[in-house]
């Protein structure tokens, strides 16, 4: 279930009404997404990273944000109707002479195991990573599209 | 799961400070900052945005930074799980030191901005010759 957080107005920042019901708006959808879908997948998993999946007629695609991450450090593998990313962040030593104001950015490994609802052709999945935004494409196995099944009169 | 894997977090989203004049969520990015004797380096996470997408701007001690992420689906798409959101990457400093402003320099790699804001020469103490009249 989605935690909707409550942000109480501050003081110093006029309320904006709109911007509140966009928000509002926004979580209304997402919320009603996820319990209108039947998949159990829908609820966000609290793993690194954040996927967001998508289909189209021929393909399925997985998204990652992996902001500096090496795309020779990330590693994908499938298993029947399973994705799994491995990888890891690393972040280099900027030199003993500097001193930290802020470190909000964190370097480790992370491990995230998703399963897609249906079959896709494992010998042709395809991985981008540009601007640390990782794209998985996997092509729907011929099972798994859409067909049309023309109804002959007899 | 171990603790030397990456936790995950929600990405923050910016509150209140003015209107903008494009919709959609505005996110405020990690970042590192560290300092060294000749210059202050930025770090910033903006997954998704292409370098000719980064805006930099400096005002006075202001510094503002943010990037536009387009959009990642066509329009065949259809969402099977959304875990994340993307939009404009937003953040604002205030600087202590004197940066050389014509000296700054930024990079975007792997979507990690990188600015770097040399400090100004401090001004040279100067001596001044008293000449007879």
């Amino acid at each position: 279930m989605t935690i909707i957080k409550w942000r109480p107005g501050r003081s110093g920042h006029r309320f904006d009404p709109f911007s509140e019901m966009q928000r509002l708006q926004r979580e209304m959808h997402r919320i009603y997404d996820t319990l209108t879908d039947s998949q159990e997948a829908s609820r966000p998993a609290g793993v690194y990273p954040h996927l967001n999946i998508t289909e189209d007629e021929d393909n399925y695609y997985v998204r990652a944000e992996l902001p500096g991450v090496n795309p020779e450090d990330i590693e994908i593998t499938t298993q029947d109707n399973d994705l799994i990313i491995n990888g890891e962040r690393k972040i280099p030593l900027e030199g003993e002479k500097v001193s930290y104001h802020r470190r909000e950015r964190e370097a480790r490994s992370f491990r995230r195991i998703t399963s897609l609802p249906n079959h896709f052709d494992s010998g042709k999945v395809a991985a981008v990573c540009k601007n640390g935004l990782l794209t998985i494409t996997l092509p729907k196995a011929a099972a798994a599209k859409a067909r049309q099944i023309d109804v002959k009169p007899a | 799961m171990s603790d030397k894997e990456l936790q995950v977090r929600d990405k923050r989203e910016l509150e209140g400070e003015g209107e903008r004049t494009k919709p959609g969520p505005v996110f405020v990015p990690a970042v590192d900052i560290f300092e060294s004797e000749a210059e202050i380096t930025l770090l910033a996470d903006m997954p998704g945005v292409a370098s000719e997408n980064v805006s930099i701007d400096l005002h006075e001690n202001q510094l503002t930074v943010s990037g536009e992420v387009g959009l990642l689906t066509s329009d065949k798409e259809e969402y099977l799980l959304q875990e994340f959101e993307t939009g404009t990457f937003h953040r604002q400093f205030t600087l202590s030191d004197r940066i050389d402003q014509n000296a700054i320099t930024a990079t975007v790699k792997d979507g990690v901005l990188r600015l770097v804001l040399p400090k100004a020469q401090k001004a040279k103490p100067r001596k001044i010759e008293v000449r007879a009249g």
